[in-house]
């Protein structure tokens, strides 16, 4: 898959995030669009893991800690054939499969997640049942900026960093807005990256919307031996649309009609615009 | 009667192990054979008798320091990778502040991680009610896909960890840490998840308990019978799934039921069965002991029990006066 081909599918997972939060009339909007590029980069650049590999043991897994942004995910799965595509159709709908946080019910999801601060412990584990068997699988992590609070997380990257999980890699999708206000007027965190050196992490800091510099970190794992790694990707939250980035109404907004078609058509039009 | 019941005069309890010493044991003697048993600790394999599994089997154990959060977390990453997994931490701590990781990353996602609440109850006496799980049933029980159980003796413990071990689903096992007689001398019974003990039969009232507090209801029927009155025994290691059969079959043969349990009278043993004896016609005297909502009072585990009639004295003087209502 070409840099134009990857970028190709950034915009058209936008496009269906928003086709199924408006459907479903529900959904973590601006949170999707922000960390979809991530999703994207690791699914289709990054992860050994498929619908016919998905029972292996030696999958790589992907644990999505801010579970809230689901229509990212599913969207993702869908495309990689892990389910119908049609079936988000009942996203949040009675007795549907498709709720609003990941569930294992959906095939190609890891673990139910949709609480803060619990990937992370959950992705330790699991990276260190690899290496007490030995495999080489890696276990990836996508946390909020808005859950770094969360104590369970620091207690999970204090342990990572004691049995020295370099097949471990959180990701942190910082786009700086949370449902109350900015992060950092809800709750600093800053100096992050600081605070995960201190913690024993290897860091490294990209443009969590660009492929590029995200397939450029990912291919770099692990950022030292013995390390876990952990990538702070900053982004822009309702990422490709307008009238939606950096809004905090589009934390869980869903566009009206006149919203969405407007979304839809910027986003065909800068389909038109990628580069290689 | 066909078992004999063990008279507390026999007994110099100092004979015996705590359960909690049992699940060392049995743990110790599964991982030998099986290289994926794993015990994950938070600095508690010395409360949690681990320290000779830690010497032995070290690549079997994970010790997380005192995060109580982290240690269900990895435990569930753990056994989701096909791991045997005892997430060992005092029950006080570890049902209360990882609720939300027993919840979440080990009932609701199903990952099979055994639960280990050590030192539970008010094992931990005059430490104090920071250190007191009064709390864990009623909260666990509230839980989807989690069994709850308080083995009583050292038997029960022995098989509801080599259970729990060949479990795909999640369970919470409470040990106390009080050296435990066996409930009966010869004896030949199955033990399975969900299916409630009979130590012996009488036909005047039912003593339902569980844990630690299966032993006093033991002497309580041993003290009735000096009164005439024949108690029913059971031990009801698991309070959830509750063992509704049996349930019903003894409130069809005793004039009342008295439950006893090392918890708070909200939410546990006692209420699991009122709800389901009620909802389900059963209307005899029924009377729950355990320890009543108020600050607790202050004292080793036995006199705490002692005080709120969790003891052979105590369960019978209840029984007694249920009777005469």
């Amino acid at each position: 898959m070409t840099t134009k081909e990857l970028k190709q599918r950034s915009v058209n997972y936008r496009k269906k995030i928003l086709k199924y939060i408006k459907i479903a009339n529900a959904g973590h909007t601006g949170g999707s669009l922000s960390c979809i590029d991530i999703l994207n980069v690791l699914y289709n650049k990054v992860l050994n893991v498929s619908p016919e590999n998905f029972s292996s043991a030696h999958r790589d897994r992907y644990i999505q800690s801010k579970g809230h942004c689901v229509e990212a995910l599913f969207v993702v799965l869908a495309d990689k054939g892990f389910f119908p595509e049609e079936d988000l159709n009942t996203l949040c709908k009675y007795r549907s499969h498709y709720i609003g946080h990941p569930t294992k019910k959906v095939k190609g999801v890891e673990q139910n997640t949709g609480a803060l601060g619990h990937g992370l412990p959950i992705a330790t584990g699991t990276a260190l049942a690899a290496k007490m068997d030995k495999k080489d699988f890696k276990v990836y992590t996508l946390m909020g900026d808005g859950e770094m609070p969360e104590g369970s997380n620091w207690e999970a990257a204090l342990s990572a960093a004691h049995y020295k999980l370099d097949n471990l890699c959180a990701i942190v999708d910082k786009n700086g807005l949370q449902i109350t206000a900015s992060t950092a007027d809800v709750m600093g965190t800053d100096p992050l990256d600081k605070k995960w050196e201190a913690f024993g992490w290897a860091v490294k800091e990209v443009n969590g919307n660009d492929v590029d510099e995200l397939l450029a970190a990912f291919n770099s794992l692990p950022f030292e031996k013995g390390k876990p790694s952990v990538i702070i990707a900053h982004t822009t939250k309702g990422k490709g649309v307008s009238y939606m980035e950096n809004q905090l109404k589009w934390h869980h907004g869903v566009p009206n009609n006149d919203e969405y078609e407007l979304a839809q058509k910027e986003l065909d039009l800068s389909l038109t615009e990628i580069t290689d | 009667m066909s078992k004999k019941i063990l008279m507390a005069e026999q007994i110099n309890t100092n004979s015996y192990k705590a359960n909690l010493e049992i699940f060392s044991e049995t743990l110790q003697r599964l991982a030998a054979g099986d290289k994926d048993i794993i015990a994950v600790t938070s600095d508690s394999r010395g409360s949690g008798k681990l320290v000779p599994f830690g010497q032995k089997f070290p690549e079997q154990m994970v010790e997380v320091g005192i995060a109580e959060q982290n240690l269900v977390g990895v435990a569930a990453g753990l056994a989701s990778c096909g791991k045997k997994v005892f997430a060992v931490s005092p029950a006080c701590f570890l049902t209360a502040r990882a609720l939300e990781q027993i919840k979440n990353d080990v009932a609701y996602s199903d990952n099979p991680v055994n639960v280990i609440g050590i030192s539970a109850g008010v094992s931990y006496g005059a430490l104090g009610s920071t250190h007191h799980s009064l709390h864990d049933y009623a909260a666990l029980r509230a839980i989807n896909n989690l069994m709850v159980l308080a083995p009583a003796d050292n038997w029960e413990t022995e098989k509801a960890i080599e259970l729990a071990a060949a479990s795909d689903k999640p369970v919470y096992l409470r040990f106390g840490k009080k050296p435990m007689p066996p409930l009966k001398e010869n004896n030949d019974d199955v033990f399975a998840f969900g299916k409630g003990r009979v130590i012996c039969e009488g036909g005047d009232v039912a003593i339902i308990a569980t844990g630690e507090a299966v032993y006093p209801a033991l002497e309580a029927a041993r003290k009735l019978k000096e009164e005439n009155i024949n108690a029913t025994v059971i031990s009801m290691h698991t309070i959830k799934p509750l063992d509704t059969a049996l349930l019903a079959s003894i409130a069809g043969k005793c004039k009342a039921i008295v439950t006893a349990e090392e918890h708070s009278v909200y939410g546990g043993l006692g209420e699991a069965c009122a709800s389901y004896l009620i909802q389900n016609g059963h209307h005899n005297k029924f009377k729950i002991i355990g320890i009543p909502d108020e600050y607790t009072v202050t004292g080793s585990q036995t006199e705490i029990m002692d005080h709120y009639g969790i003891s052979g004295t105590g369960i019978a003087d209840t029984v007694i006066e249920l009777l005469k209502q």
